[in-house]
């Protein structure tokens, strides 16, 4: 079976332009988001706090539980709602005292819906140093991938390539964070754990492009640049889109039936999968071309 | 070429079966006798997400523990000048967290420098002053020995958590050190995570004090507090209503013994009214001391105080010889056990504080482990048949790596004893789609040389070879990526990475070697004219 014929001739180059813009857009899109929304979403993992998760016998009822709060001073709780049954209630402050956070929460919710009516399913709580630490770990740890990305592909491509892959990918977590604002999901740790799948996946992708350009332009020395990257991408097109679709097959179904908890994460995936694939082909290839136009490379030259 | 056949599907095979041999023990409860002897018997560590448990950060208060030693010091070095006549004025603790001293005249200070320089290594002078006469110092903990007065209240602390998580009685806790003065501690399965978190991060600095009553304590509260006294509060439960009340208790500051001197802990149940005490025993100097004690201050209220906060106060009715005691108080059974537990346990050197805590009960991890399983089950379903259809044969034996790539995965996980997390599912999950990336890299390339009209031989020999440069590249680059995570990561960022990492090096392996012996099977062997592809 082909879905893709081999024989393709899209100018994927042509549009690049319209391409950066639309990417750009969506960008800006993201950053108007952020500023409506007072900033990124941040969980209890970095901006500190408490989480409950609870899981009651029957529909739970906002007000009620909010009023159950009331003796805690947790009344000013977001309360959300997770699945059919279950509650998650966030706090901004972490509570008087951790310790009695459990007890404290089970005495008012006894008080107010009896003893076997809930069950408390979850509880985290993240003092304010502790999360000052983890955004800092976390945002280390997409910095350091990146530096790693860039020095591993520049050994083994050329440094215009190594450019080209992470603008890329700097694109692909910038779409994802859009869209994370723009449906107002929360940042949590599961989330940079998502963004960091999204920049090894969206590296993967543009690595097997850059390598087709690399064969290409070995092979075929007088074909201009341009021309080469159309060819590669392609030549690889029936492959992007088989791979794609795979991963994409695996995210909805993680999506749709991996539960309320990684909910958040497949949604950030699906998004960064899909704006991977797309940078992949619009902006990674072009960009190596734009840094062509400003300083050529030897390595045509060189045979 | 038949023999690299031979050699590569032998290596395939140990590597499965060792897969296999490590795997087992999660697959299955019941093992033979023999396994249980020779053979590893390690299921795949679960997360306290997918288990259910709790995850404690906790912070100890370093600074406090130096503290405390520039007060025993300090109280000893007043005691020294006070045997030895020197006349001295001391000073209330300044901000800084030093003391300083007075002195009036020349001498005083001399023989207090003398005094300094020979008996107490670990202080110095921060700073000294003479005004009109009088020289003024204060004091404070050398650097290097406060630095290792920290280092070693996080050892102890840490060794007296595991101690009382060892004595509760959890399987398999977790307590490990992060950093310079945080703890670890992680107990999976555990169910009443209240009584867990008191039991951990209480200090239990048991004293004992001789109750001040030649002071009035009305003058005391109204801030007139006695010298070498201090005011403390007795916390009394009503039995009938179950109200706390607090009632302020005037003491001598100094403790006369602490929890140090004991020897062990445990609970009894009284004779009268069946209510559960600690009974607690001395060492031989503890017991010698509080023989002495006892001896000394008959008819006077001795004090038992933990953690600031008064137990009780009974006066001593007689000299007690032979070190043994008992801490009674309104105590629950649960309490009583706990107590005896941090007595035993010892005090923890400087007091920590919870930074970070996570609980997950037992009914939501199971949830999670039933919807991850489901899913990833679901998800590779979808992906065999996609193969099947759309390379046929070929598809089939990218199918056969598939499979062979979720057993060696999966057993490397349990022979490296990986912990499995929520994120880890789906980083198995995302492993499978990404596994199958490399495969069609590969079919590409053969259906590309065979339309360039080359024979099923020539084609799979470029088709692999092309193709390998790339999946390469690729693969590194994404476990360079997936390295720093695991490095820089914390919680479900590294345990996602520790899978993806495990995933790719599998998925190479299954996706190049793997498939190509059974291509090189069909082709050399059976001598195959097409191929289904």
């Amino acid at each position: 079976m082909e879905i893709i014929k081999t024989d393709t001739h899209f100018n994927f180059v042509r549009l690049m332009k319209p391409a950066v813009i639309l990417s750009l857009a969506v960008i800006l899109l993201g950053i108007a988001s952020l500023i409506w929304h007072g900033g990124p979403n941040f969980g209890i993992d970095f901006a500190g706090g408490s989480l409950i998760q609870i899981k009651f016998k029957d529909e739970p009822n906002a007000d009620k539980i909010r009023s159950a709060l009331k003796p805690m001073g947790f009344e000013g709780s977001i309360i959300q709602k997770f699945g059919p049954q279950e509650v998650i209630i966030r706090t901004v402050e972490s509570g008087a005292d951790p310790k009695e956070l459990t007890s404290r929460i089970e005495e008012v919710f006894t008080a107010a819906f009896g003893k076997d009516a809930y069950e408390i399913r979850r509880i985290e709580m993240v003092g304010p140093k502790v999360g000052k630490d983890l955004t800092r770990k976390a945002l280390l740890a997409i910095f350091f991938s990146w530096i790693g990305i860039l020095i591993y592909v520049g050994v083994r491509f050329e440094f215009r390539y190594a450019l080209g892959g992470i603008v890329a990918l700097i694109h692909d977590v910038l779409i994802t964070i859009t869209f994370l604002s723009l449906f107002d999901k929360e940042f949590d740790l599961n989330i940079v754990a998502a963004l960091l799948t999204i920049i090894g996946y969206s590296i993967n992708d543009t690595i097997v492009i850059f390598d087709r350009i690399r064969e290409n332009s070995r092979k075929n020395t007088r074909m201009p640049l341009l021309d080469v990257i159309n060819v590669s991408v392609n030549q690889t097109l029936s492959r992007t889109i088989l791979t794609s679709f795979t991963v994409l097959i695996v995210l909805t179904i993680l999506f749709i039936f991996g539960g309320a908890v990684i909910h958040d994460f497949t949604f950030a995936l699906i998004v960064g999968a899909v704006a991977g694939i797309y940078s992949t082909v619009f902006i990674a290839s072009p960009i190596v071309l734009v840094f062509e136009k400003i300083k050529p490379s030897g390595l045509k030259r060189k045979k | 070429m038949f023999k690299s056949i031979r050699i590569r599907t032998a290596v395939t095979i140990v590597v499965c079966l060792a897969a296999l041999v490590y795997l087992a023990p999660t697959l299955t409860p019941d093992l033979p006798e023999f396994w249980k002897t020779y053979l590893p018997t390690d299921k795949i560590h679960l997360g306290l997400d997918l288990q259910g448990g709790m995850h404690l950060v906790l912070e100890v208060e370093t600074a406090k523990a130096v503290e405390s030693t520039l007060e025993r010091t300090v109280g000893d070095l007043k005691e020294n000048l006070m045997d030895k006549r020197v006349r001295f004025k001391l000073r209330e603790r300044t901000k800084e967290r030093d003391v300083s001293f007075e002195f009036p005249d020349v001498a005083a200070r001399e023989a207090f420098d003398k005094l300094l320089r020979n008996d107490y290594p670990d202080l110095e002078i921060a700073s000294s002053e003479t005004v009109e006469g009088r020289g003024s110092v204060s004091l404070r903990i050398k650097d290097k020995r406060a630095a290792e007065i920290k280092k070693l209240a996080v050892e102890q602390s840490l060794e007296t958590i595991r101690n009382r998580v060892d004595q509760f009685g959890i399987t398999e806790p977790e307590i490990i050190p992060q950093g310079i003065d945080r703890i670890i501690v992680q107990l999976p399965g555990i169910k009443d995570t209240a009584r867990a978190k008191s039991l951990i991060g209480r200090t239990a600095l048991l004293e004992f004090k001789l109750v001040d009553e030649e002071h009035s304590l009305e003058e005391a509260l109204k801030g007139n507090i006695p010298e070498g006294s201090i005011v403390a509060y007795e916390s009394r439960t009503d039995r009938t209503s179950g109200r706390r009340s607090q009632n302020p208790v005037l003491l001598k500051s100094k403790s006369l013994l602490t929890g140090d001197a004991l020897e062990s802990a445990k609970v009894q149940i009284g004779d009268r009214f069946g209510e559960p005490h600690v009974s607690i025993k001395f060492n031989a100097q503890g017991a010698k001391d509080f023989d002495r004690i006892t001896g000394e201050n008959v008819k006077k209220r001795l004090a038992i105080i933990l953690d600031g906060m008064v137990h009780s106060a009974p006066v001593i009715q007689e000299r007690i010889s032979g070190g043994q005691a008992q801490i009674t108080g309104s105590f629950t059974m649960e309490e009583a056990t706990d107590l005896a537990i941090v007595l035993r346990a010892g005090a923890l050197p400087a007091p920590v504080v919870i930074l970070e805590e996570r609980t997950v009960g037992p009914s939501l991890g199971q949830d999670s482990i039933d919807k991850g399983t489901w899913a990833s089950i679901i998800a590779g379903i979808l992906i065999l048949i996609f193969m099947v259809v759309y390379y046929r044969l070929t598809g089939l034996i990218a199918d056969v790596a598939l499979a062979m790539n979720m057993l060696l995965l999966l057993g490397i996980m349990a022979a490296f004893k990986a912990t499995l997390t929520l994120p880890g599912i789906a980083g198995i999950v995302l492993t499978m789609g990404m596994a199958v990336d490399a495969n069609v890299l590969i079919n590409e390339r053969i259906r590309e040389e065979l339309r360039l009209g080359k024979t099923p031989r020539a084609a799979i020999e470029a088709g692999y070879a092309k193709a390998f440069l790339t999946i390469f590249d690729s693969n590194v680059t994404t476990l360079v990526a997936a390295l720093f995570l695991f490095g820089f990561g914390t919680g479900p960022v590294k345990g996602f990475a520790v899978t993806l990492t495990i995933g790719i090096v599998v998925s190479m392996f299954t996706a190049i070697v793997v498939t190509r012996i059974i291509f090189d099977y069909f082709i050399w062997n059976r001598k195959i004219q097409g191929i289904s592809i």
